[in-house]
């Protein structure tokens, strides 16, 4: 093998690990030396605080606002978009034209932009005229505040987040359905089990690596959530929508507390990780289940 | 004779009860298949209202937009909504920076992903388990994640409110990486052999055979990398203030503020300048789209 053989692989691989280690890897850990100083951005110093952003971090009565916000919003969608995308791939696990269509139908929001998404659902839950607070009009209810109420706020937003989620979802767990082996079924038959049997002691066990998957990867997303809680509720009102990339942007750029929003995203980085680490134990044990 | 009527008659009630059963299962069978057909158009309407909703509020005159109950199809169209909305703003800048930008990013991707993938999926190096790790790594990192840091550093190279700024954090893929990885694993060997028997370049194996016979799911990731870039808000967001390097979805989203806050005709309007390319794309490649996102959350 010639040098030249040997040096090969390491410069095709060299662009694309520059890219990672330049815009993803280093700033990790940049972030994570930020988080231990006061810096405004613009003065020339930086002073060497140690652990106190994360002290003020969690005696913020605001940040334990965005904690919990965080989380009612991550189990709620999560929960929501997990249980109806589920109970879709089931009905909707049929080839057909026609079931074509309706994937695609219900897929299609999750390739719009998130900017689109939300002026449109801001237009559709406006509290004087819009198509929601009319529409259960005409079933006798009273007309809702939707988002201009803190007691309604961020299940609204929990209601954006899983019509745009659900295709998505669902369109995976088909094709985890998929790719359970049909002779497991016929078997299933031969002892004329009832549907909902077969579901619950042969379909749901199979499908749970699919379903732990998906529970993970929502979560990720859903404490990753920035642009319906920026276009639609700015955070508000009164910080009931405001979570945690929000705040980070918020502390970063509008007050230039680089110390303290980097503590704050070093918060959602263990959180983040945690759920990683997670996804890879379980993406090692089906690789190896396989 | 009198026993043989009984029986023919007892026959007749059994076979006329028999055909009414079959006739009720056929019927509930039928009434099944009723309810079916009326969940799935509910299911539709939920998805593809609010999208109608968003068509008819932009042909409206404002007045009209707030007529209970809603005309679905205005009498008069008012297409000037977008012309307004899109002279609300520099749009033709937005419109070239999102085109520049989602080009550019699919290009360098291009050239950074195959020949890493390629190298990952063929080649026995040292260190190729790390450094795949690392890409393992960068594949569940989020931008929402690291945006601060990288603003820092764009800031430093004076890179913040450029295409540039843009373009470099992702003119690499972590995802397009894997997914083409697996792809190259896929060729048969003999087909590689063959071709170096007869002394081709490496690089033109790959040109020639190798980047020919992965084309699909190139073109699956290609679709997934534009439809991501084009739609992204929070990057641009983040790491521009001037309107010279700004896009499409940050435009859009600004009418709001340029119009004031009632104004949804005009915000529809240019919702849909947003939407209908990407509708447009989705509706005569929607395997491909779908295969590429649902893909991504598999892997």
């Amino acid at each position: 093998m010639t040098l030249w053989e040997k040096l090969r692989p390491y410069g095709m691989v060299a662009p694309a690990i520059l890219v990672f280690s330049v815009f993803f890897i280093y700033p990790i850990f940049y972030m994570i030396y930020l988080s231990m100083f006061d810096w405004n951005f613009i003065s020339p110093t930086k002073n060497f605080v140690g652990l106190q952003n994360f002290v003020d971090l969690f005696k913020d009565p605001d940040f334990m606002q965005v904690l919990k916000n965080s989380l009612v919003y991550m189990l709620l969608t999560v929960s929501l978009t997990i249980g109806i995308s589920l109970l879709f791939a089931v009905w909707l696990n049929r080839t057909g034209v026609f079931y074509g269509f309706v994937q695609g139908a219900i897929f299609s929001p999750h390739i719009i932009s998130l900017v689109s998404i939300s002026l449109l659902w801001s237009w559709l839950m406006d509290p004087e005229y819009g198509l929601l607070n009319w529409a259960i009009g005409l079933f006798g209810f009273e007309k809702l505040p939707w988002l201009s109420h803190p007691s309604t706020s961020l299940i609204s937003l929990v209601i954006v987040a899983v019509w745009k989620g659900i295709g998505f979802n669902t369109l995976v767990f088909i094709a985890g359905l998929q790719s359970i082996p049909k002779d497991i079924y016929e078997a299933a038959n031969l002892d004329q089990s009832r549907p909902w049997k077969t579901f619950a002691r042969l379909t749901f066990p199979m499908l749970s690596p699919t379903v732990f998957f998906l529970v993970i990867i929502n979560m990720i997303s859903s404490f990753q959530v920035f642009e319906t809680i920026a276009i639609m509720t700015q955070g508000g009102p009164v910080n009931s929508t405001n979570t945690l990339v929000y705040y980070i942007y918020d502390y970063g750029f509008r007050f230039f507390k680089i110390g303290y929003a980097s503590a704050a995203g070093v918060v959602l980085l263990v959180i983040v990780g945690l759920l990683t680490l997670l996804y890879f134990k379980l993406l090692s044990n089906r690789i190896h289940y396989r | 004779m009198k026993e043989a009527n009984r029986t023919i008659a007892e026959g007749r009630v059994w076979f006329q009860s028999a055909g009414k059963e079959a006739w009720m299962a056929k019927g509930a069978n039928m009434a099944i298949r009723a309810v079916n057909l009326i969940g799935l158009l509910l299911l539709v309407l939920i998805f593809a209202l609010p999208f109608a909703w968003m068509i008819s509020t932009s042909l409206k005159t404002m007045p009209e937009t707030m007529v209970f109950p809603p005309e679905w199809i205005p009498k008069n169209p008012v297409w000037q909504n977008f012309s307004e909305a899109w002279s609300s703003g520099p749009f033709l800048q937005y419109f070239v920076n999102s085109v520049v930008i989602a080009v550019c990013i699919l290009a360098l991707q291009m050239l950074t992903i195959i020949p890493a993938a390629y190298a990952f999926a063929r080649y026995q190096f040292k260190g190729s388990g790390l450094l795949f790790g690392m890409v393992m790594i960068t594949l569940m990192i989020p931008s929402q994640l690291i945006f601060l840091p990288v603003y820092l550093e764009l800031s430093a190279w004076k890179l913040l409110n450029t295409h540039l700024g843009l373009i470099l954090p992702f003119a690499s893929s972590a995802f397009g990486i894997f997914l083409l990885r697996q792809a190259f694993k896929q060729v048969p060997e003999e087909l590689i052999e063959a071709a170096r028997l007869d002394n081709a370049k490496e690089w033109k194996v790959i040109l020639n055979i190798m980047v020919p016979l992965v084309r699909p799911v190139l073109i699956t990731f290609a679709l997934f990398s534009f439809i991501a870039h084009w739609n992204d808000y929070f990057w641009p967001l983040v790491m521009t203030t001037d309107e010279t390097a700004r896009t499409l979805p940050l435009g859009i989203a600004k009418i709001r503020e340029v119009e004031g806050v009632a104004t949804w005709n005009i915000l529809m309007a240019g919702n849909l300048i947003l939407v209908l390319p990407i509708l447009i794309v989705f509706f005569f490649a929607q395997r491909q789209i779908i295969r590429a996102f649902v893909y991504n959350g598999v892997k």
